[in-house]
């Protein structure tokens, strides 16, 4: 039976969470269907300082803010975001 | 620098914000009454020494989300207008990091559709602060929990 083709999707990490990873963004490859939820596991797993990033953070993909259970489409930019505290 | 240049249509600046520049943008013969929130760098009783606060978003988001944002309050107050920026980088206490006009025929309505706005802002604008101490200290700032002096028990 033929695998079904990864999908890649583009991960951005800002302020606290970009200090935690170490990084601004990754690109992360998963088996599809998947959820913005199995973004995040992916993350915590597999980058170093991940871990400390929340099980369930704020996300938004292509701009728009989601729940966890958003399904993903390659080429997605999921973004996850700290608590918001802009005014 | 990434991000030194802004659009012009940006809802964010790197700049001191200019009261004057957004009530122009919203004045008009139809209204009456215009309403003016600041949102101004603190350093009050809660804060340890607060002597500026760094302003950082993702910044595309921020101009989509804002877009939504004013939509709503186009839904809820047609006739309102409403002008708005947000200001990043290192701001120092006293400033404003952001500004809010809303004018609209009757005060109400200006006052609604204003707060209506910072609520929004509250809620949704992808928009993090990180509080700049007098003792060299960097404080990520977390609306939910802040202030939270230490628990002397603890």
């Amino acid at each position: 039976m033929a695998t079904a083709t990864p999908i890649t999707v583009r991960v951005r990490f800002f302020a606290r969470y970009a200090e935690l990873v170490g990084r601004s963004e990754a690109a992360v490859s998963l088996s599809p269907p998947a959820t913005v939820g199995d973004v995040v596991r992916r993350v915590r797993e597999d980058l170093p300082g991940a871990r400390a990033l929340p099980e369930r953070p704020l996300a938004a993909v292509n701009m728009k803010h989601v729940k966890l259970d958003a399904q993903v489409q390659s080429g997605d930019e999921v973004a996850l975001l700290p608590p918001i505290a802009g005014g | 620098m990434r991000n030194a240049e802004l659009s012009a249509m940006s809802y964010l600046t790197r700049s001191p914000i200019s009261v004057d520049v957004l009530v122009a943008e919203v004045s008009s013969s139809a209204c009456g009454g215009t309403c003016l929130f600041l949102g101004t760098v603190r350093n009050g009783p809660d804060e340890q020494g607060v002597t500026a606060i760094e302003y950082s978003a993702y910044e595309d988001m921020v101009d989509a989300e804002f877009g939504r944002l004013l939509a709503d309050v186009r839904g809820r107050w047609p006739e309102a207008r409403i002008a708005v920026r947000h200001r990043l980088g290192t701001i120092p206490v006293g400033e404003a990091s952001i500004a809010i006009v809303a004018a609209a025929p009757h005060r109400a309505q200006a006052f609604e559709a204003c707060r209506y706005v910072i609520e929004g802002v509250k809620q949704r604008i992808p928009v993090w602060k990180k509080e700049l101490r007098v003792d060299g200290s960097e404080v990520w700032v977390d609306p939910a929990g802040h202030p939270t002096p230490k628990p002397s028990h603890v």
